[in-house]
């Protein structure tokens, strides 16, 4: 569904986002290796290189490479101990993925001609769905029916309870959906945009806007892919914490 | 549309390549993506968490104890260095306090050496003038006696010159009176 617009200007800013397999034209089944795939490689690659090549001298004093793990592997270690508490620490491992999963695929998606995964709804669906999923069972496993008690305020005047519990149990079952596609949508608008600017630069007379609007949306995005990653993840963490310690 | 483009991508992708709607929401490709997505997260999970994270935190803790255990030995260092200099201050209050000591002894000895050659010189000076004295005195008695034995002699030949004989007692009595006054 080409758009023809402004005499001949062409706009396909979803385009970016087609998945499309790496070896041939074909049907893309479920198996089948993809761009998609390939930036997730690259993403795993990078991690590697950072966490594991990185950090191979075990140094007391550390490279520069070493640091930068050190630096992320603090950032997220205290982030878990100050919202879970010190009980929350044995999840480490998983928050650790999901933070460096999305956030080498969001910058690594900055790459011009690269591809971004966790624009994908279906990835991020998945990830916010595992989340929630994860810390219901882990809250009724943990607790037993008091998990329950999340949703009943025991502080609130006793009239209102009723009222609020129904309000927090909506809260609870649309917190995988925000989660999700708070991050899709951020991702996949901050490209789309890029994608319409670099459209306009065609265009002779508005080009240095174009450009320089380029430039400034892609400053965004670098802050933006940051941001995303760490608003998950320390969501994340909150959620979890409500598993662990459902008492208000 | 869709139907007729399916052997190209998929049913979402249109005859020129540009994607049907949001690709995002396209069905076909939900499963490939879900399958990928796994595949990696379960790869990175085993990388962090067999590889990556413990040698991380174990590099951590290896520098954070690293950095306790150098912080105690320079506790310890100082509190050496403080003692050091604490022992250093007493040996020399003590080496002051003795040589103070050695000062005021050497002092009392000379002065005792002193007082006694002193006396020794005042007796000395004293036994002197005694004698001196003495040799003085004898002197002063030998002149009486010799001055007086002048007069008794030069009184007899002068009363003799004079034509009168004059007896020796008479003589010796007049020149001790004279002698007296």
């Amino acid at each position: 569904m080409a758009e023809e617009k402004e005499g001949g200007l062409v706009f396909h800013p979803l385009d970016q986002f087609i998945v499309k397999p790496l070896f041939g034209d074909g049907p893309v089944h479920w198996y089948t290796p993809t761009n998609l795939t390939l930036w997730m490689a690259i993403a795993l690659l990078a991690i590697v290189a950072v966490f594991v090549f990185g950090s191979r001298g075990r140094a007391v004093i550390p490279t520069r490479l070493q640091s930068i793990g050190e630096l992320i592997y603090g950032f997220i270690y205290k982030m878990v101990e100050d919202v879970t508490g010190k009980d929350g620490v044995k999840y480490f491992p998983y928050i650790m993925t999901l933070f460096l999963f999305i956030l080498f695929s969001n910058y690594l998606a900055l790459i011009p001609m690269s591809y971004s995964p966790t624009s994908m709804i279906a990835v991020t669906a998945i990830l916010g769905f595992g989340v929630f999923f994860a810390v219901t069972i882990l809250g009724f496993v943990k607790n037993g029916p008091a998990f329950l008690g999340l949703f009943w305020m025991s502080d609130a005047p006793a009239i209102l309870r009723p009222i609020i519990a129904i309000i927090e149990v909506i809260s609870y079952f649309v917190r995988p959906v925000s989660h999700s596609i708070r991050l899709a949508g951020n991702i996949m608008a901050g490209h789309a945009v890029l994608k319409v600017f670099a459209g306009f630069a065609a265009l002779t007379l508005v080009s240095p806007v174009a450009i320089f609007g380029i430039v400034a949306i892609y400053g965004l995005e670098v802050l933006v892919c940051g941001i995303q990653a760490y608003v998950f993840t320390i969501l994340t963490c909150v959620y979890l914490k409500d598993a662990l310690h459902p008492a208000h | 549309m869709a139907t007729e483009t399916t052997d190209v991508a998929g049913v979402c992708v249109d005859a020129g390549g540009s994607a049907l709607g949001m690709p995002q929401l396209c069905a076909d490709w939900m499963p490939n993506q879900i399958f990928w997505l796994l595949v990696t997260l379960i790869a990175i999970y085993f990388v962090m968490s067999r590889i990556a994270l413990p040698r991380i935190g174990a590099v951590l803790a290896e520098r954070s104890g690293t950095i306790t255990n150098d912080i105690a030995a320079a506790e310890e260092l100082k509190n050496k260095a403080a003692e050091a200099e604490a022992a250093y201050d007493q040996a020399l209050l003590d080496a002051r306090a003795e040589a103070q000591g050695i000062v005021a002894a050497a002092k009392a000895e000379i002065q005792a050496e002193l007082d006694v050659e002193l006396q020794k010189a005042d007796a000395q000076i004293a036994a002197k003038t005694a004698e001196s004295e003495a040799a003085i005195n004898a002197i002063r008695a030998d002149a009486v006696k010799n001055v007086t034995a002048v007069a008794k002699d030069t009184a007899k030949e002068l009363v003799a010159a004079m034509g009168g004989t004059a007896d020796a007692k008479t003589i010796t009595a007049a020149v001790t009176a004279r002698m007296k006054g």
